[in-house]
């Protein structure tokens, strides 16, 4: 069995469409979901969920963008070893360069696939709870 | 509008074109992948405006048909293939196969690489980059990194080095995108610098491995299932000619040599699908995982 910081995850997108889709991914993908339609809502929610995982990110949300909670979230030393992915229709190479300044781990340009999602939990060495057996 | 191809295929037609695509490139396809024709080849009709399966026979047979027989032979071998694909192989690779490949090739200051089966170039192109980016002191050495592809259209894509946004959203690291690659309207082009360290070649697996030698490190990954149990058996034998007898052979997932050949043996306590010969020098030279 994972421990529940294994498997959990946040995703912070103001599109509730796009926050399905990727909470219905990571779940088939054996991982535990949180939801929060900006940056400010989701600080507020890792102040009382278990420490996450992974948070997927959008870049242009209302009250506080992606990139805006990135450096917050980089600043919480209890969230060191979170992985931060920003998914966003952003796809300038300027854009992708400012999300790793801020603390981004990886990046994913809409529109995107399962498949994307899984090879970059990969590339992050985020291990898949489905395939060790949560 | 064109009826669908897949309909279409019946008994016959399946084995004459499974027997041209045999001939044509030593690929077996299976009693059961009619699927596999049907799918790939619907795409070329539609381009070349051919309406049924008994039609395209007879435009292949056709003298000067060589392009279209091409066309055919690539839509049905070109695979998928993306940026590191499955990242474990390129992560041994990085932390223990190639610290010690460099340290027993420091005198000689020399390194092969190996590429079958490259399609677009995203395998070869992932070692370029990760030599360049963790391994900055072999920009002095004599590297070769030589690729193949029986698809001419797969080798052309491959040289030009530019790729879809799609294509790098998949297991491209985002740190090698912004390093690396430049922003070409839609498209996403490769340096020339990473461009530049992979040699591609247009050829066939068959025919490429008379003309190697020295291999330090060979790439061929998900291609044997393409090929009959006699002719994997002939490449694998053929791998251990051309392997230095301390190289590596780097296979797919799902793949291991041992079913047709019993000259190759997996690293201890690995699980990322690399093997090396059994001819290898004494253990003090081996890697250590």
């Amino acid at each position: 069995m994972n421990p529940p910081e294994a498997i959990s995850t946040l995703i912070v997108d103001d599109s509730k469409a796009i926050r399905l889709i990727i909470g219905r991914i990571l779940r088939e993908l054996g991982f535990t979901t949180n939801e929060a339609s900006n940056g400010r809502e989701a600080l507020e929610a890792l102040g009382s969920m278990t420490v996450p995982r992974v948070i997927m990110v959008d870049w242009n949300m209302p009250e506080m963008n992606g990139l805006e909670f990135v450096r917050a979230v980089r600043q919480n030393s209890t969230l060191a070893g979170t992985r931060l992915i920003m998914i966003t229709s952003e796809n300038e190479i300027g854009r992708v360069q400012e999300a790793l300044d801020a603390g981004a781990d990886e990046y994913i340009m809409k529109p995107f696939s399962r498949e994307m999602i899984q090879e970059k939990l990969a590339v992050l060495e985020v291990p898949i709870p489905k395939e060790i057996g949560a | 509008m064109m009826e669908t191809a897949s309909a279409n295929l019946a008994h016959d037609e399946f084995v004459t074109i499974r027997q041209f695509i045999y001939d044509k490139a030593s690929i077996v396809i299976e009693d059961d992948q009619h699927y596999l024709i049907e799918s790939r080849l619907a795409p070329v009709m539609e381009r070349e405006g051919v309406q049924t399966f008994r039609h395209l026979i007879q435009q292949l047979q056709q003298p000067a048909s060589e392009p279209l027989q091409n066309r055919v032979v690539n839509a049905i071998t070109t695979n998928e293939t993306y940026f590191f694909r499955d990242v474990k192989p390129f992560t041994v690779l990085r932390d223990k196969v190639l610290p010690q490949l460099i340290e027993r090739r420091r005198t000689e200051r020399q390194l092969r690489f190996f590429f079958g089966g490259c399609s677009s170039g995203q395998e070869p192109y992932s070692v370029a980059m990760m030599l360049r980016q963790s391994f900055p002191d072999l920009a002095t050495w004599d590297l070769k990194l030589i690729a193949v592809d029986i698809s001419g259209e797969m080798i052309r894509r491959a040289q030009e080095g530019c790729y879809t946004q799609f294509e790098i959203n998949r297991g491209l690291p985002a740190p090698l995108l912004v390093k690396y690659f430049e922003r070409q309207g839609l498209h996403w082009r490769l340096q020339q610098t990473i461009r530049d360290m992979v040699e591609f070649q247009e050829m066939s697996l068959v025919n490429i491995f008379s003309q190697l030698a020295d291999i330090d490190v060979l790439f061929l990954r998900n291609i044997l299932i393409y090929f009959d149990e006699k002719t994997r058996r002939h490449l694998l034998t053929r791998v251990e000619h051309v392997l230095r007898p301390d190289g590596y052979l780097i296979m797919g997932a799902a793949e291991a040599p041992i079913f047709y050949s019993t000259a190759f043996e997996t690293l201890p306590g690995d699980s990322s699908n690399i093997f090396c010969p059994k001819s290898s020098p004494p253990n003090s030279t081996r890697i250590k995982l």
